[in-house]
């Protein structure tokens, strides 16, 4: 039995132009296909030597440098590149500005202090750090629970009709701009939270509207992570519940959760950073002015608003004010790295177990 | 052991069909937030507004005839009998006004004389559920008033340029800043974002230099929009402000700009969804089929050839549909821009890259920071422009997912 020949090779016509042949088997004569121009036609009738030069000639085709698609290659490259480059820039800017800050304020002070008062010198980042703790806690009271039952109900429960209407509606939550949000949360939200709890008592800007609100918005991103993660757990080991006598609520809550449970906490870890950085919610509705206070009913200014509201104003550059605009912001790029990695830790980590 | 089995059965059984629904009531909720924060829009976008005016349009009749019924002559006697000489000549210096059109006229009379202000707004519910008595509180508290209904969503809202009367405001300069900063951010990230989205699926081995690359783009996808507005601020604003004050082009852009351009806006943005571009083309390169890659290497065309014009056109649409939900992200982006440094007052039209710029978000975000009732009504109107435009785009990266899925499904 003769051996098989590659399906394509070339080889030189006779006009000098490179030729496409092809053969199923050294036995049958070639069958030579035409060029581009389909001019030049070669049969071939199948000699050990003519057979030498093929691929004499395949060797150097495959050795042709090629310097548009190395240039291409490199220009890819460059641009993917681009964004570690933008990386250096967050961080190289950051610091270099946190640096001027923090020669003339302590790190100690910094973290330690209770006060904000730029005016007077005071650059303890507690007050605005409990804001931002604060409403991201209320943020994700809501989003939690809620986000995860509207998972489950979507993963579990609801017929393939009701999640093609539900999808949407979730993924238009999800699109609003948070300044409308922030919007709602002003003037829908705080009016009705003090007609509830008195209006003494509940200022006209208080984190629990911005952290409410809040909530809203990082609830869609909950959902929909969450129910990646449950739709992920094989079927098999709901079958298997199911086998053993289970009803599907206890097959959702202690088999299906229990095993999608990396995903669901990177899914929270990453709603958590989402609270900790989102801004135009607590700029319009948590109020201005630092204070270091858990009552949620009080007006606190959080770490982003405390950074739209200074640099929104006529700021000059070089003074502490700025500076300390960009030592408030490396804290905040820390935290929620930090938060983003340890959700994506924990998929990686976790993934595999149930595949 | 077998009878506490089916004892417990009907006690399990109903347990789980009790608790089952929270998980329906939770998901009704959230569909009612949504459904509550739209009708707080709309609620608040129209309603019955009550205007008090400097001088009652009715005593402007000149001879009998009605001050809408005047022709252009008797509107600049009008003008000239009602207006100080000194404000009525630095008018006539802006443009002459026996030149100009009828209606502008008005619009001077309007509101150089008559001056309406709105004294206090209502909400579309009161104005519907309640008339009676917001026509009540007319009577007693301002018997010169005049009530009317008024939708503040509008062809004024999108014509007229930013004012510092809430009733003339529009969002013609926000809507074309923002126009021009999506425009130029698509030009800038799209084919940057495509191009890392081509390198990372079909040439970047699996090696160090490619995981951190990777890394650093799902990364750089959770850093808060607003650390990029600080990037934005130190480096384009500052750092590069001959390049984006237009100075290195020799072009003058706005002189008291300073940096805080378009230019510099679309850039921070393009930094802000260039990740969000990357991942989608990502997803969309990956989901091409390897048989398509195989056969056109086989066919002798090299790997850029084979990229270029069966993997790009076969992932086409869902690139372009990322890209349109990064366009939307870009859109509603406030807080970046807020930091970049928007104009908080703008009242002409951005000139090209180097004018200072407002946007549709800023102008909400501006418009609902003010306290008056009114601003809070033309915010909710701004956002409804708002939510329109992005629903439109979304509407678009639909209905091109679901034509790419029909196109896969019958297998073209």
């Amino acid at each position: 039995m003769p051996k098989p020949l590659p399906a394509a090779r070339l080889r030189k016509g006779g006009s000098g132009r490179g030729v496409f042949a092809s053969a199923a088997t050294a036995a049958e004569a070639d069958v030579a296909v035409a060029t581009e121009t389909g001019a030049a036609v070669a049969t071939e009738t199948g000699a050990a030597g003519a057979a030498e030069t093929y691929v004499a000639v395949a060797t150097n085709l495959a050795r042709r440098p090629r310097p548009g698609e190395a240039a291409i290659k490199a220009f890819l490259f460059s641009c993917a590149s681009f964004s570690v480059l933008t990386t250096l820039g967050i961080v190289a800017t950051l610091g270099k500005e946190s640096w001027a800050f923090f020669r003339e304020v302590s790190l100690v002070e910094f973290l330690t202090g209770t006060v904000w008062q730029p005016a007077i010198g005071e650059f303890g980042i507690l007050p605005l750090a409990s804001a931002t703790f604060t409403t991201s806690l209320i943020a994700m009271a809501v989003a939690l629970p809620l986000g995860l039952m509207v998972a489950i109900y979507l993963s579990e429960y609801a017929s393939w009709k009701v999640r093609e209407i539900l999808k949407p509606a979730l993924e238009v939550l999800a699109g609003i701009p948070t300044v409308v949000y922030g919007y709602f949360a002003l003037t829908t939200v705080t009016p009705i939270l003090r007609n509830v709890f008195g209006q003494d008592r509940v200022e006209v800007y208080n984190t629990l509207s911005a952290g409410l609100v809040m909530g809203i918005l990082i609830l869609p991103l909950i959902a929909s992570m969450c129910e990646d993660a449950l739709s992920a757990v094989p079927g098999t080991l709901r079958e298997a519940a199911y086998a053993m006598g289970a009803t599907k609520f206890e097959v959702t809550i202690q088999v299906v959760v229990p095993a999608a449970f990396s995903g669901l906490a990177s899914a929270f870890i990453l709603g958590l950073s989402r609270a900790v950085g989102e801004t135009m919610i607590v700029a319009l509705a948590a109020g201005a002015g630092p204070k270091l206070t858990l009552n949620p009913f009080e007006s606190a200014e959080t770490m982003t608003g405390h950074i739209v509201r200074i640099s929104g104003g006529d700021l000059s550059y070089d003074s502490i004010d700025y500076t300390s605009l960009f030592a408030i912001a490396m804290t905040l790029f820390l935290v929620t790295l930090v938060l983003n990695m340890l959700s994506r830790r924990i998929v990686r980590n976790h993934r595999e177990v149930y595949e | 052991m077998n009878g506490t089995f089916n004892d417990r059965l009907e006690v399990r059984k109903n347990k789980a069909k009790y608790r089952s629904v929270a998980f329906l009531i939770a998901t009704i909720f959230s569909v009612l937030f949504l459904v509550l924060l739209i009708a707080s829009i709309v609620n608040q976008s129209f309603g019955y507004v009550l205007v008090e005016a400097d001088t009652d349009p009715a005593s402007l009749a000149r001879n009998g005839v009605a001050l809408e019924d005047l022709d252009a002559a008797g509107l600049v006697e009008t003008l000239r009998e009602g207006l100080t000489r000194k404000h009525f000549a630095a008018l006539d210096a802006e443009a002459p006004l026996v030149s100009r059109p009828r209606e502008e006229l008005l619009g001077l009379i309007q509101r150089e004389i008559i001056r309406e202000e709105v004294q206090k707004t209502w909400l579309l519910s009161d104005s519907v559920l309640h008339k009676g008595e917001i026509f009540a509180f007319r009577d007693a508290e301002f018997p010169e008033g005049r009530i009317y209904f008024r939708s503040w969503l509008s062809i004024d809202l999108l014509k007229n340029p930013q004012s510092s009367s809430a009733l003339d405001s529009g969002l013609r300069g926000a809507a074309l800043g923002s126009l021009a900063t999506i425009l130029l951010t698509i030009a800038l990230a799209f084919p940057l974002g495509v191009a890392a989205a081509i390198w990372l699926e079909e040439y970047a081995r699996d090696n160090r230099i490619n995981r951190f690359i990777s890394l650093n783009i799902y990364n750089l996808a959770g850093v808060p929009s607003i650390i990029y507005g600080m990037l934005g601020l130190a480096l384009f604003v500052r750092a590069l402000e001959p390049l984006s004050s237009g100075a290195v082009f020799g072009v003058a852009g706005d002189g008291n700009a300073s940096g805080r351009t378009i230019l510099s806006a679309s850039l921070t943005l393009a930094l802000l969804v260039l990740p969000v571009i990357i991942i989608n083309a990502q997803e969309a390169i990956r989901a091409v089929p390897q048989s398509l890659r195989q056969a056109g290497l086989a066919l002798g065309a090299t790997k850029w050839q084979t990229i270029w014009h069966h993997v790009l056109p076969a992932s086409a649409d869902r690139i372009l549909t990322g890209t349109v939900l990064a366009m939307s992200r870009a859109l509603g982006e406030t807080a970046p821009l807020v930091v970049v440094g928007a104009s908080t007052f703008l009242s002409q039209d951005p000139t090209g890259p180097f004018s200072r710029f407002t946007t549709l978000p800023i102008q909400i975000y501006q418009w609902t920071a003010r306290p008056q009732g009114e601003f809070r009504s033309l915010a909710a109107a701004a956002i409804l422009v708002l939510l329109i435009l992005l629903l439109a785009l979304n509407a678009t990266a639909i209905i091109m997912r679901n034509r790419y899925r029909s196109r896969r499904r019958t297998g073209t």
